[in-house]
């Protein structure tokens, strides 16, 4: 019994899944205040210094890290699925989980480097 | 309104014929009839060679799930008028092959459902002298999962098993869940060595047709999440700790 193969997609999974979470609780306050709120005048715009300001504190880095890459992995993991199964991809597997998650993980990369550099 | 109404009923010899295709047949249309009786009217009344299964008409045996206007339903329970003035259509379950007319193979979710292991598994020598007492929260923890009559409405209406035959399927892994969560059961590990695969849990994304489909009220998309979760922890555990059983 225990030698049947077990999966190794409780890994993208876990991604996926905590990245559902930020998905849900966090971008949508990020995108309400700064894609909605700030610019239509519905809230007091805190401004570029006091946001960047706040981009000082490595806390906050950190926050972002987290938050960008759990939701690329998020993002990746549902594309991989909606193009295997609602157009019938699944044949191109391999290169759909690579196209996908390689994605997620130059989106990482890319935020780790652009959080390095802000200064 | 009309006091008949049109059922459109997907016929299938597998010896004449190489496509389905549809059949209609002028019912009553009663106010007490549910499709499965429309179905009985016609064998009875008009065409004694259409092939359908029912047992119990009450939706406890599971055997009358047929697809009702493109969704999976027992039609023991389907109120006829609920489609008037009509036509409606009746196939048979969508994702299994088709013995005759309305009926269909089930072998393969047997074989499925036997892999599971759904029974009480004990690695001791249990021999209870008399009941094993449960607690009601205990009972709690597993009753809607234990509800399941095999119907496979939820094979009918899941997407993935219609891509992957292999997918273990909605009704099985959440029978496996149903011991599992069973505080009698000790048979957790046999069943996660079958349901972590990537045709158990893994097939599933979610869609969660399975649980709307359900007669019975079951949510076999929550078990499967359930189980993903147990899953990921087994996986990562193992990762941590590489396997010396202990």
């Amino acid at each position: 019994m225990s030698s049947a193969k077990r999966s190794n997609e409780p890994i993208v999974w876990f991604l996926f899944g905590v990245g559902g979470f930020f998905a849900a609780y966090f971008l949508p306050i990020h995108i309400m205040l700064y894609g909605l709120a700030f610019p239509l005048g519905l809230a007091p715009d805190p401004g570029y210094d006091k946001t960047y300001a706040l981009l000082q504190n490595p806390l906050t880095r950190l926050y972002l890290f987290v938050l960008i890459m759990f939701c690329f992995f998020h993002a990746a993991h549902r594309m991989r699925l909606t193009l295997s199964d609602i157009l019938n991809m699944r044949h191109l597997n391999t290169i759909l989980a690579f196209v996908c998650y390689g994605g997620a993980i130059v989106g990482t990369v890319a935020a780790i480097w652009m959080l390095a550099v802000v200064h | 309104m009309a006091d008949t109404i049109i059922l459109e009923v997907e016929r299938f010899h597998p010896e004449r014929d190489t496509e389905p295709s549809y059949q209609s047949f002028e019912v009553p249309l009663r106010a007490d009839w549910m499709v499965l009786d429309a179905l009985n009217f016609i064998k009875d009344q008009l065409d004694g060679s259409l092939a359908f299964r029912w047992s119990c008409r009450m939706g406890i045996c599971g055997s009358c799930g047929m697809t009702i206007n493109g969704v999976p339903k027992l039609t023991c329970e389907t109120l006829l008028m609920d489609f008037a003035p009509g036509p409606v259509r009746v196939g048979p379950l969508d994702h299994f092959p088709v013995v005759k007319d309305l009926v269909v193979e089930m072998d393969d979710f047997m074989a499925k459902l036997q892999k599971v292991r759904p029974w009480i598994v004990r690695k001791d020598d249990f021999k209870p002298q008399r009941e094993f007492i449960q607690t009601p929260a205990q009972l709690e923890a597993f009753h809607q999962f234990s509800l399941c009559i095999n119907c496979t409405l939820c094979y009918a209406a899941c997407p993935v098993s219609g891509l992957d035959s292999n997918f273990i399927g909605p009704a099985a892994i959440a029978l496996a869940h149903r011991y599992n969560l069973d505080s009698r059961d000790q048979g957790q590990e046999d069943r996660l060595d079958i349901i972590s695969q990537h045709e158990g849990i893994w097939d599933c994304t979610v869609v969660g047709e399975c649980s709307t489909v359900c007669p019975k009220g079951v949510d076999p998309s929550l078990a499967i999440q359930q189980y993903k979760l147990t899953a990921t922890k087994e996986w990562f555990k193992s990762f941590l700790l590489p396997r010396g059983k202990n």
